[in-house]
């Protein structure tokens, strides 16, 4: 079997496994080694891809169909370690003990192996049979680093590929190798550990020789020693006994080393790593004095002045790129779909009539409104992140990010909740304490999507000047420092500071940011132009119909008295709600025109860009808020954001209306 | 000269020294509010106990021995800093002068127990970083968690946390203070004690700090990363 590299592993005769329909591979391994590049070319499903670690915050799923075979394959979160401190953590490590996927694949990124061997030694505890793939093999060659991966193999019992999975090389070799390791079933050496230590683990082992909660019986010892709740808790069912023996060796170790047992274990780990590492690899001495690319770019990058300007630029250019890009192509498509039938959203007639007005106004704008503003930001978004500048941004704005409780790792759900809530409400699990988490999160629902801003330019500067629709951005970002200062001293919790890896540049790929933008903007099409179509023939059909009334009587107190609205606008808001770029859809529809400067004063209309910005969060952040957190905490947001949007409102509608 | 105004002395010197690189009689006269003259009679005093070189009309350096017990002082002063707001709940105002008085009277069982009970803190109420203890313990916990004395015996090399290596230089991981998430998250990320590791650099105003270990560079808060410990190696790679 080529690929296999005539590891022990294939050497072990063993019968062929019962034929299943589908086989279950799953990727493990450290954040930011590739495993999510590693995914899309197996399965051809277009994963998240980003030169950050904690990409990939949900598990994804994909089919690789190879030589006859259905293989399921699921790319688990990268994590460091499987001490279960996160939830990642947790949930990869009862994927792989309950779910007994057919093969673990652990992806290495092979110029930091010995941290991805960490990791590595801990998975194979579980016992699942297990292949290496040794990723990104071209960086470490220019560091100058050798492996030997078939005594890598050798010396864990498992077959070890080599891949470079950006590339798609090695990619046939790992699939060969998934194939076989299916009906070979390898599994790892156990790596013994110092003295002190394995004579604990065997005491235990004797103690518990079934293992506990569905667990191996060494991870059980093994996690016992550590004092893991989890374990502690299961076996303290089984045998309350045998846990204040594993108990009294977990002492009598923490006696010998002066250290909690967990932490022995660790660096018991790291010393076989690196027993590991010095058998296999080899690094050809490089000149000191010569500066790496990521050196250099990082002495402007992180440079204490120039890379606050850079990191301004960068933010302000992505804003300004938007903005000037989206205008053009918005106006191009515009042409373009008025020269094939002209809009015409309200009529009154037939059924047909209604539905087919409603449908094809509710395309134009889905098409002219969010395509041409989301597809430059997510093109400018992916070239930020797969060069890896993301991640410096979350170190010069680490000091910033504390005087609202949090730290640098938030920076990136804030600067995805410039596209799309949704995706950077889940980008929040990178963040590890709980009230931290759902700190960025509110927040994170507090900057201007790009549907807010499409709502800010469309309403705002088009109509009343460019000025006031910045000064409601700086609202905005006054906003989100005022009450991420309040929040964080109000909510309960502790906060903890930043550890991350610091990624090392590289040229951005171009099928990668295009296929990132692609996959963002089509998952985006999938919601939106539905919603705006059907939306579009409701409006149209309950303005036929007459119902929309009754919703404009009952939110007349608010929308015309507090806000000082046309009381119209009411139903805007009701729809709003699905998305937020509904609404300038619904006041074209209702008022029969696209210009607004007709229907409403300046003061009116930044009212409304006002509220339309702060008001509920869309259905779908509500419901990724609840999903992450629970219904009462995103039903609290809302609440919460209404009444300020209201309030806000209320006091610029007085304001305002002073002296304009 | 009394014990006391000898750790006075060490305690103005090495404050100083960290600032200008080295103590002039002015300034040690102007920060402990006494005659310059006086000043030169002590550091004649203290270069005589092997506490300081000094150099008549240039100024003072701390020897080794000095520097240990200036920073014995210094760790004791900043951990009744802390007692004193955070137990007793003193006036901001008065604890620095109340910590001088006491910080001379200070038993290494008394202040070991402070630490202990204070949780080994990593900075003073004013924000200055405390030094690490030099018992021989590898982590806190065997600390806050072992029953009865602590190994009094003592380190041989001075602990640097690395915070304050020059970016470019390298240090061996002697011991990480703090509790044990803390120790373990970081554990888990390869700085196990023993370990060689490089200061990259430090972001400015106390933000996080750039380290390479294991072929991995990881961005570190500065309040974390001043749990970490080092004893510095010489050469520097720049």
């Amino acid at each position: 079997m080529n690929g296999c590299n005539n590891c022990s592993g294939c050497q072990i005769p063993v019968s062929l496994p019962e034929r299943k329909e589908e086989y279950v591979v799953a990727l493990a391994g450290n954040a930011n080694v590739g495993k999510s590049a590693m995914f899309n070319q197996l399965t051809g499903v277009d994963q998240d891809i980003g030169n950050w670690p904690g990409k990939t915050v949900e598990r994804a799923e994909g089919l690789l169909q190879y030589r006859g075979q259905r293989i399921r394959v699921i790319d688990l979160p990268g994590i460091y370690s499987i001490t279960a401190l996160s939830t990642e953590e947790q949930v990869s490590r009862e994927f792989i003990a309950h779910d007994h996927p057919d093969v673990v694949v652990n992806v290495l990124d092979a110029s930091a192996l010995e941290r991805n061997l960490f990791f590595t030694l801990q998975l194979s505890e579980l016992e699942s049979p297990m292949i290496l793939a040794v990723n990104q093999m071209d960086l470490a060659t220019k560091k100058g680093i050798a492996i030997d991966l078939r005594k890598l193999s050798g010396l864990l019992g498992i077959p070890v590929i080599p891949t470079i999975a950006i590339q798609g090389k090695g990619i046939a070799d790992l699939s060969d190798a998934i194939l076989s390791a299916i009906v070979t079933r390898p599994k790892p050496h156990t790596m013994p550990y110092g003295k002190e230590v394995e004579d604990r683990i065997q005491k235990i082992m004797a103690l518990f020789p079934a293992g506990v909660g569905g667990y191996p019986p060494r991870w059980t010892a093994i996690k016992l020693l550590e004092s893991d709740s989890d374990t502690i808790w299961e076996a303290k069912k089984l045998a309350p006994d045998a846990v204040a023996a594993a108990g009294a060796f977990r002492q009598e170790l923490e006696r010998i080393h002066g250290e909690p047992a967990a932490t022995v274990m660790s660096s018991e780990r790291y010393h076989v790593a690196e027993q590991l590492v010095a058998e296999v690899m080899e690094i050809r001495p490089q000149n000191e004095n010569e500066l790496s690319l990521t050196e250099r770019i990082d002495r402007l990058a992180l440079h204490p002045l120039i890379g606050y300007i850079l990191l301004i630029m960068v933010i302000g250019g992505l804003l300004v790129w938007t903005f000037i890009v989206g205008a053009w192509l918005s106006e191009l498509l515009t042409a373009f779909l008025s020269g094939i039938a002209p809009v015409q959203p309200l009529v009154k007639g037939t059924v047909v009539d209604v539905i087919i007005n409603g449908a094809w106004t509710g395309f134009v704008a889905a098409l002219t409104l969010i395509l041409p503003y989301v597809i430059p930001f997510y093109l400018f978004l992916a070239l930020i992140e797969d060069s890896g500048f993301l991640t410096r941004f979350s170190l010069m704005l680490d000091q910033g990010m504390h005087k609202m409780g949090l730290h640098g790792k938030a920076i990136i759900p804030l600067v995805l909740g410039f596209g799309c809530t949704v995706p950077a409400c889940l980008s929040c699990r990178i963040i590890e304490s709980p009230k931290q988490k759902f700190l960025a999160a509110f927040l994170v629902t507090l900057v201007p999507c790009s549907a807010r801003t499409i709502v800010i330019l469309g309403v705002v500067a088009l109509f009343v000047n460019v000025w006031w629709a910045l000064a409601l951005y700086l609202f905005a970002f006054i906003l989100i420092v005022v009450l991420g200062r309040l929040a964080f001293r109000l909510l309960p919790g502790e906060s903890v500071g930043m550890i991350m890896e610091m990624p090392d540049y590289h040229v951005p790929s171009v099928p990668i940011v295009l296929g990132q933008t692609w996959q963002r903007t089509k998952s985006l099409i999938w919601i939106v132009l539905p919603a705006y179509i059907i939306g579009s023939i409701a409006i149209t059909a309950a303005f036929a119909a007459g119902f929309l009334e009754p919703i404009n009587t009952i939110l007349s107190p608010i929308t015309v008295i507090l806000l000082g609205l046309p009381v119209m606008t009411g139903v805007v808001f009701v729809f709003g709600i699905i998305r937020k770029e509904m609404t300038i859809l619904a006041l074209a529809a209702l008022f029969g025109t696209t210009v607004f400067s007709t229907i409403m004063t300046p003061v009116q209309l930044i009212v409304f860009g006002l509220v339309a910005m702060l008001y509920a969060p869309c259905i779908s952040t509500i419901l990724a808020l609840a999903k992450e957190f629970s219904w009462k905490q995103a039903l609290a947001i809302t609440a919460l954001e209404t009444a300020l949007a209201i309030a806000f409102g209320a006091i610029a509608f007085r304001l305002l209306g002073l002296f304009m | 000269m009394t014990s006391e105004q000898l750790e006075e002395y060490l305690e103005s010197i090495l404050d100083i020294e960290t600032i200008d690189g080295i103590a002039k009689t002015s300034a040690i006269a102007k920060c402990l509010k006494v005659a310059p003259a006086s000043v030169t009679e002590a550091l004649q005093v203290l270069s005589e106990k092997g506490f300081v070189h000094y150099e008549p009309y240039k100024g003072a350096k701390l020897t080794d021995l000095g520097r240990e017990m200036a920073q014995k002082v210094k760790r004791r002063h900043r951990l009744l800093e802390v007692f004193l707001t955070d137990v007793l709940h003193i006036n901001q105002e008065n604890v620095h002068d109340e910590a001088c008085k006491m910080e001379h009277t200070l038993s290494d069982e008394t202040e070991c127990a402070l630490c202990k009970l204070l949780k080994a803190p990593a900075r003073c109420p004013h924000g200055s970083l405390i030094e690490a203890c030099n018992r021989q313990v590898e982590s806190c916990s065997s600390c806050l968690e072992g029953e009865g004395t602590v190994s009094s015996c003592t380190r041989d090399e001075p602990l640097l946390p690395v915070t304050t290596l020059a970016p470019g230089q390298k240090g061996t991981i002697a011991f990480i203070r703090g509790d044990n998430s803390v120790v373990q998250r970081l554990t888990d990320l390869g700085l196990t004690l023993h370990t060689e590791i490089q200061l990259i650099r430090k972001a400015p105003m106390l933000g996080p700090v750039e380290i390479a270990v294991r072929k991995t560079k990881l961005a570190i808060d500065h309040a974390i990363a001043d749990h970490i410990f080092v004893t510095a190696c010489k050469e520097t790679t720049g």
